[in-house]
């Protein structure tokens, strides 16, 4: 029979080595349910993961989807250090997005050069608005965050949902619920003429470098990584676990309204009902895939950027429902949080012994 | 007891072997216990004294080795076993339920409803005959740590045992409770019950032990009768070298300045076990050490909380430091006017165990020891930081950038005091010193002590060692129930009055102060 057995110390090897199991267990488990479903497992794993790649530019797609996973992952995986458990990235996203968008949207006419910033600000300010809230709630009220956080993420959808089907709505969008596009000064600066890839692809590799710089080499990041491994200790070197919390909340929801402005300036070129498809709960994946270390966020948002393309090309090459890109991620974060165990303990196979009498 | 001529040892245990991840606690350990013997299992922390009872009580099960019961071999799968050969085991920690009677917490422990018929008349009955008193029908809430320890140990004695295991039974009690258990201790060996007494008080096992067994690093090193040997002696088989004594240090003088002066600090604990403390005026001079006693769980937490500034005072005037009105600061802010504390856990409070030796020197250190610059940590002044500590308090460690949980307990608080005594402090508390220390570091510890208020420095230390205290302080207050009695001068005091403190009510203490006020 299989023994897990406590290893006394954590196995550098499987802090790395996790992830890539569980990544190896996911494909699997994913091929064994596109068997079932009758679809040759090969063929869809490789459409699901290689194909998106292969087509045209289609490494600019993987950058533009994998640049608010990564920022909001780097938020994140700062909060989660903290052991504040931000799950509302989502509804941050979103009150970005409205807050950016709705500047966009006031002054169509205003120059690029103080539009674009005055945007960018706006749904930065958004999110952290929304993760302040929380951290207020939390700190006021001992309100559990993951509680809150989530329900705000709903209110800001449905708050989204109003503004886009009812004050915003464009008057010339046939009854779409959509606004009117944003102007050209509105929008996001593309690093590459007549493609997607907008400034937030170069923005959110950078963010991770500052953030991993911030938590590694400054006193407040130290003052983090004390907060979550050992409360009592925080105390006792003189942290304010109140001030920490708001640090963390401010950043993380800032992030993540960063990435939803630049998800509606940068790629949609409006707001829509549909702006988010769930990224905000993606980049949770994002975070522990990359260790919570802001580095390692990058790989990881690359590669959970990659399920959405292949989502979408599985939909297409085979009829798949698009279904598959949340039950892909679903699977990996089952694996990732499962391999953790590897860390602190070893499974051994253990025959069967009788008894001593 | 009801085996016709017995003959040979009790107990005889060969081989013993128990392999932890990382660790072999038990490496090829014997012990022999004889009939009617009250026998020490003698060792510092960490040296497998543990392991070996807990393999004997059927709690832990042995890797390699042979265990002969009254001349059988047998094995010892659970602790309902080990009863049935009539073992029975007084824990270090109590299992005991606050809300119920002492009946009704003995009665749970037994397997039948037979036995428990008469239960009441039968725990009176031994609680008389051994010199236990116990009521049956208080609620175990209501009772001191003594008490408790009295149930656990009748809980026992109603199995007829012929062997009882007591780990560590006199931690939690005051000195004349201690020559109390004493009496009823040698009463069961010559009754015929062998008692396997597992300590590291040299003094009592001296005192109480006609025989012992020496461990060190999880293997024996020697087998000896206890009262043929000095303290001295048998510290040094434990410990394996030679051992001093901090040297005495000279007084102060009584017109030193105070530097920390504590005016009716009173805290609420914010534990709902804890302990409020009410009251508490004190003050201590440059170069003088204050020792507090008590037994645990009389606020000692408590009060360290409220002097590093963990948990604020309710005035500001209630704690100062050097003059200055601290109760309201946090504990930051404390440190730069040069108050540095000491915690009794060290594990998770006083240091970070998944982080660096030197992110944890940095932990503490860093305001004192300027160890950041326009917010960025200045590594190399913070692993220098970091290699000073572990080079002048003789740290074992792979060196700073070694997690602090690889570290055994008294190499971690040797690194945590060090942390502090090199910030300069002006003042320092320190709760539970030596916990669960070896002799060797605490050695080191307590020069580094004594060291520091030569230099000027007012030094509180927290301690549940009357030994340790008797040794370093200068004057002696004990804390009860949260408040603090009036100090007396070490030269002046005696075990026995400052345990009649220890183990008085708060209403005992008021009115023995108030007799010597008289």
């Amino acid at each position: 029979m299989l023994k897990i057995e406590a290893r006394g110390y954590e196995s550098k090897f499987w802090r790395y080595a996790a992830p890539i199991l569980a990544l190896v267990l996911t494909g699997a488990t994913s091929g064994l349910i596109f068997a079932a479903m009758g679809r040759p497992p090969g063929l869809t794993v490789y459409t699901f993961l290689v194909t998106p790649l292969l087509q045209q530019d289609g490494f600019q797609a993987l950058a533009v989807k994998a640049a608010p996973l990564i920022m909001m992952g780097v938020g994140l995986s700062l909060a989660y250090r903290a052991n504040v458990w931000n799950i509302g990235t989502d509804g941050q996203f979103t009150l970005g997005a409205i807050c950016g968008g709705g500047i966009a949207l006031a002054f169509p006419d205003a120059p690029s050069r103080a539009l674009f910033p005055a945007i960018v600000a706006g749904g930065f300010i958004g999110g952290m608005i929304n993760g302040g809230l929380v951290a207020w709630l939390r700190i006021r009220f001992n309100a559990n965050e993951i509680l809150t956080s989530l329900m705000f993420a709903y209110i800001c959808q449905y708050l989204l949902v109003y503004l886009v089907t009812g004050p915003w709505r464009d008057p010339e969008g046939f009854g779409f619920p959509q606004t009117a596009l944003f102007s050209d000064t509105a929008l996001a600066p593309r690093l590459i003429e007549d493609s997607n890839v907008h400034i937030g692809v170069l923005l959110a590799p950078l963010i991770a470098i500052a953030v991993w710089v911030m938590l590694e080499k400054s006193l407040l990041g130290f003052q983090f990584r004390v907060l979550g491994q050992a409360t009592r200790a925080a105390r006792f070197a003189g942290f304010s676990e109140n001030r920490l919390v708001w640090v963390a909340m401010l950043i993380s929801g800032g992030l993540a309204g960063l990435a939803g402005v630049l998800e509606a300036t940068g790629t949609l070129g409006q707001l829509t009902t549909t702006l988010s498809p769930g990224y905000g709960f993606t980049a949770i994946i994002v975070a522990f895939l990359g260790r919570l270390n802001p580095i390692g966020v990058i790989p990881a948002g690359l590669l959970l950027a990659l399920t959405y393309l292949g989502g979408d090309a599985a939909q297409i090459n085979l009829g798949l429902p698009n279904a598959v890109t949340g039950i892909f991620q679903g699977i990996l974060l089952f694996y990732l949080l499962g391999c953790d165990i590897l860390l602190l303990n070893r499974i051994r196979w253990v025959l069967n012994k009788p008894k001593a009498a | 007891m009801n085996e016709s001529t017995p003959s040979g040892p009790l107990l005889t245990m060969t081989g013993m072997t128990k392999q932890y991840p990382g660790c072999l606690a038990n490496d090829h350990v014997s012990l022999t216990v004889e009939r009617n013997q009250i026998h020490a299992l003698l060792g510092e922390n960490g040296a497998g004294k543990s392991t070996l009872v807990k393999m004997i009580y059927g709690v832990v099960k042995p890797d390699a080795g042979e265990i002969v019961w009254e001349g059988q071999q047998v094995s010892i799968p659970t602790p309902g076993a080990a009863q049935r050969l009539g073992i029975g085991m007084v824990f270090q920690h109590f299992s005991l339920f606050e809300a119920l009677t002492v009946t009704e917490n003995i009665a749970l422990g037994l397997a039948t409803a037979k036995e428990r018929v008469g239960l009441r008349g039968r725990i009176l009955q031994i609680s008389t005959e051994y010199g236990l008193p116990l009521d049956p029908d208080r609620v175990v809430h209501d009772l001191s740590v003594g008490e408790r320890q009295r149930i656990e140990i009748v809980r026992c004695l109603l199995q007829n045992p012929k062997l009882l295991i007591m780990d560590e039974p006199t931690s939690v009690l005051t000195p004349s409770e201690v020559q109390k258990l004493f009496v009823t201790l040698r009463r069961l060996a010559s009754e015929g019950c062998s008692i396997l007494y597992i300590s590291h008080k040299l003094e009592e096992v001296r005192a109480l032990c006609s025989a012992a067994t020496i461990m060190r690093l999880g293997r024996n090193v020697a087998r000896c009768a206890p009262a043929g040997k000095t303290v001295k002696q048998l510290a040094e088989i434990m410990i394996n070298m030679d051992l001093r004594l901090p040297t005495p240090r000279p007084l102060v003088s009584g017109n030193a300045p105070a530097r920390l002066v504590l005016d009716r600090l009173t805290i609420r604990s914010h534990n709902q076990f804890g302990t409020s403390l009410k009251d508490i005026s004190l003050s201590i001079a440059g170069g003088e050490i204050l020792g507090i006693a008590g037994i645990a769980g009389n606020g000692q937490s408590e009060l360290i909380d409220g002097l590093s500034g963990e948990i604020p005072a309710g005035k500001p005037e209630s704690v100062l430091i050097d003059g200055v009105a601290a109760g309201h600061m946090g504990p930051a802010e404390r440190r730069r006017i040069r108050g540095c504390f000491v915690p009794e856990e060290r594990n998770g409070h006083g240091a970070v165990t998944t982080m660096s030796l030197a992110d944890n020197a940095f932990l503490s250190g860093y305001l004192r020891g300027a160890l950041v610059r326009f917010g960025v940590i200045d590594k190399k002044r913070t692993l220098a930081f970091a290699d000073d500590i572990i080079k002048r308090f003789d740290v074992r460690t792979t060196g700073p950038r070694a997690e602090a949980r690889s570290l055994s307990g008294g190499n971690l608080q040797k690194f945590l005091v060090g942390r502090e005594v090199l910030q300069d402090p002006g003042v320092l508390v320190i709760n539970q010193p030596t916990w669960g220390v070896d002799a060797g570091a605490a050695l080191a510890i307590h020069e580094a002590i004594m060291a520091l208020a030569q230099g000027g420095a007012a030094v509180m230390i927290i301690s549940q060692d009357l030994d340790e205290i008797f040794v370093l302080a200068d004057r002696i207050a004990v804390i009860a129930g949260g408040r603090v009695s009036e100090p007396v001068a070490t030269r002046s005091a005696t075990v026995e009055s400052i345990g009649r403190l220890m183990g008085g009510t708060s209403e005992d203490m008021v009115a023995d102060s108030a007799v010597a006020h008289a």
